[in-house]
């Protein structure tokens, strides 16, 4: 994937659900239309989750990846207001 | 948004709603509801807009709790007999949310405090249980453009309506004048099914977070009757009433009235 301008990073290992996808909603309801969000995770259900609520919000997902034995990375970005 | 964790946790069912979001939270922490009476309808109005985070709940009654009241008084105990239904509730939903401020006030709502009670609140809820009361607030409601929520109960029925003024019908477009003393139900008469008020003051807790959130359709011109025995649910259309005394172009009623008459309180 070519270079993705990253606006906004946040962490939330330790969290589950529904804080996985409270953080993550605030997260983007703060940014303007356009800019991405990364969300670093360590919960396996929220990678799944996370990226399905955010597409039903009209929110873009980039990418899922999961980058060690515990953690995932998304980047969302905010296509919806 | 600066939600601490504590709020985070707790508007989460909230939050992950489409419909209300952070923002929408915000909304409703910023939020001034105000609230008549503190009895069936009055308890669960205050606990659910208490438990939503309504920032400012202000509450008027001037009675004490009853014994009988806590067949459907929620908000009151065993343990509060005697105390005043305001300094009830208040302890009740302070406890229930510590971000909610509530404004406990021991007088009878008149048409001498009724302007300066309810004129610096978003919205006015409605749970007297008299026609007096409940005419003097739609007319200072309508008086002033605040959005109403009007609930009532008798036996196992529950009435539920939203008075928008300016925009839709208001409580006299619907019931012109009082019933005379006479036509009213006698106080024996006037039993009613304790969870019902639970039903009605749901109903009406509902509309006030849709009016904050400005999601969704609101009982305007429309008046929604639950009936109990029945499992049944009526919407019938109220209409603006061109000739409305109160809320049309040329209201006969500027001002308020009397509205105590020889009614007893069901
Ligand atoms: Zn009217």
């Amino acid at each position: 994937m070519e270079d993705v301008r990253i606006n906004k990073k946040i962490n939330i290992k330790g969290l589950v659900c529904p804080y996985t996808f409270v953080k993550s909603k605030l997260a983007v309801e703060d940014m303007e239309i356009g800019e991405v969000l990364e969300i670093l995770l360590d919960y396996e259900e929220a990678a799944r989750s996370v990226p399905k609520s955010m597409e039903e919000l009209g929110q873009k997902v980039l990418k899922v990846e999961k980058i060690n034995d515990t953690d995932w990375v998304l980047l969302i970005r905010k296509d919806r207001s | 948004m600066d939600f601490t964790e504590d709020q985070l946790q707790r508007y989460s069912r909230h939050i992950i709603l489409p419909e209300v979001g952070g923002k929408g939270q915000k909304k409703i922490l910023n939020a001034k509801v105000f609230i008549v009476g503190a009895g069936g309808l009055g308890c669960p109005v205050g606990y659910y807009l208490a438990a939503a985070g309504v920032g400012i709940i202000g509450m008027i009654d001037n009675d004490t709790v009853e014994l009988s009241n806590l067949q459907r008084q929620i908000a009151h105990n065993t343990k509060k007999l005697g105390v005043h239904k305001v300094d009830s509730a208040k302890e009740t939903f302070e406890a229930l949310n510590p971000d909610v401020k509530i404004i406990g006030i021991k007088e009878r709502i008149s048409k001498d405090n009724i302007i300066d009670l309810i004129k610096d609140y978003d919205i006015i809820v409605d749970g007297s249980d008299n026609f007096p009361t409940r005419y003097l607030v739609n007319d200072a409601c309508v008086m002033l453009k605040k959005p109403l929520v009007s609930g009532a109960i008798l036996r196992f029925e529950g009435q539920v309506t939203t008075i928008l003024p300016k925009e839709g019908h208001c409580y006299r477009c619907l019931f012109e004048e009082m019933p005379p003393p006479g036509l009213v139900p006698s106080c024996q008469e006037a039993g009613v099914i304790g969870a019902i008020t639970g039903v009605v003051g749901s109903l009406q807790a509902t509309e006030v977070l849709k009016l904050i959130l400005g999601k969704g359709d609101i009982l305007k011109n429309t008046l929604l009757i639950y009936d109990a025995l029945k499992a049944n649910f009526r919407r019938v259309k109220v209409p603006k009433n061109p000739e409305c005394p109160v809320c049309s172009e040329n209201p006969t009623i500027t001002e308020l009235l009397d509205y105590d008459a020889g009614y007893c309180r069901i």
